[in-house]
């Protein structure tokens, strides 16, 4: 069972945190993307991040399904922050569970990477001189 | 001419300086249509670097745009 939030409210993993628990589980690895102060040289203030959320949900979802069929994982979510963040602001949490650590450990990074590759989410940086910038770091490929 | 709704996301926001617009367009192709509105807003982005989705599934340019579909130009994304 995959959860994923869009929210543009402050990021709890908590309660998705709990409810990746399952008996048949040995471990958990969780992965938090933070607002950083920094970018490629220059002084960055905050964030803003927009999304298409009907489609984002859809891919996101696809996502964590594939990560289940992938791995040897019982359960993954993510909850992605949209709107205006602030230097060490939560922007982003992987949770994966799994009878074991590899898988767990895997799973988390292929899913944090797939959601940055493919998943209609932009960022733009505020920097301390004043200017801003939407980031295109990734071509959304197209889906054979 | 067909009615269409189009939503802008990041760059193409700021360059269209709106969210959201309705249009009525004679372009036969998304791709057609990016090339219009290229032209009105004057767009950066080459439509190469994007994709483009019609009622939130993604879409294939030469895709014919018909009354009521809801358009969205995907810029090179950035999340997590």
């Amino acid at each position: 069972m995959s959860t994923f939030l869009l929210t543009d409210s402050p990021i709890d993993p908590n309660a998705y945190a709990s409810a990746l628990r399952r008996d048949e589980a040995g471990g958990y690895c969780s992965f938090e993307g933070w607002v950083r102060n920094n970018s490629d040289g220059q002084a960055v203030l905050g964030l803003d991040y927009q999304a298409y959320l009907p489609l984002a949900e859809a891919e996101a979802l696809a996502v964590l399904a594939e990560a289940e069929t992938r791995f040897d994982i019982l359960a993954a979510s993510c909850i992605h922050r949209i709107g205006t963040l602030a230097i060490g602001d939560m922007a982003v949490w992987i949770g994966v569970s799994a009878p074991h650590r590899d898988a767990a450990f895997t799973a988390c990074r292929f899913v944090i990477d797939e959601i940055k590759r493919r998943v209609p989410i932009w960022k733009r940086e505020r920097y301390a001189d004043g200017h801003s910038e939407w980031i295109a770091c990734h071509e959304v490929a197209e889906i054979s | 001419m067909p009615r269409l709704t189009l939503e802008y996301f990041a760059l193409l926001r700021d360059e269209a300086g709106c969210p959201q617009e309705e249009i009525d367009t004679s372009a036969t192709s998304l791709a057609m249509l990016y090339d219009e509105l290229t032209h009105r807003h004057g767009f950066t982005l080459p439509a190469k670097r994007l994709r483009v989705a019609v009622n939130a599934a993604f879409a294939n340019w030469d895709h014919r745009p018909a009354e009521g579909d809801h358009v969205v130009f995907i810029p090179p994304v950035s999340g997590g």
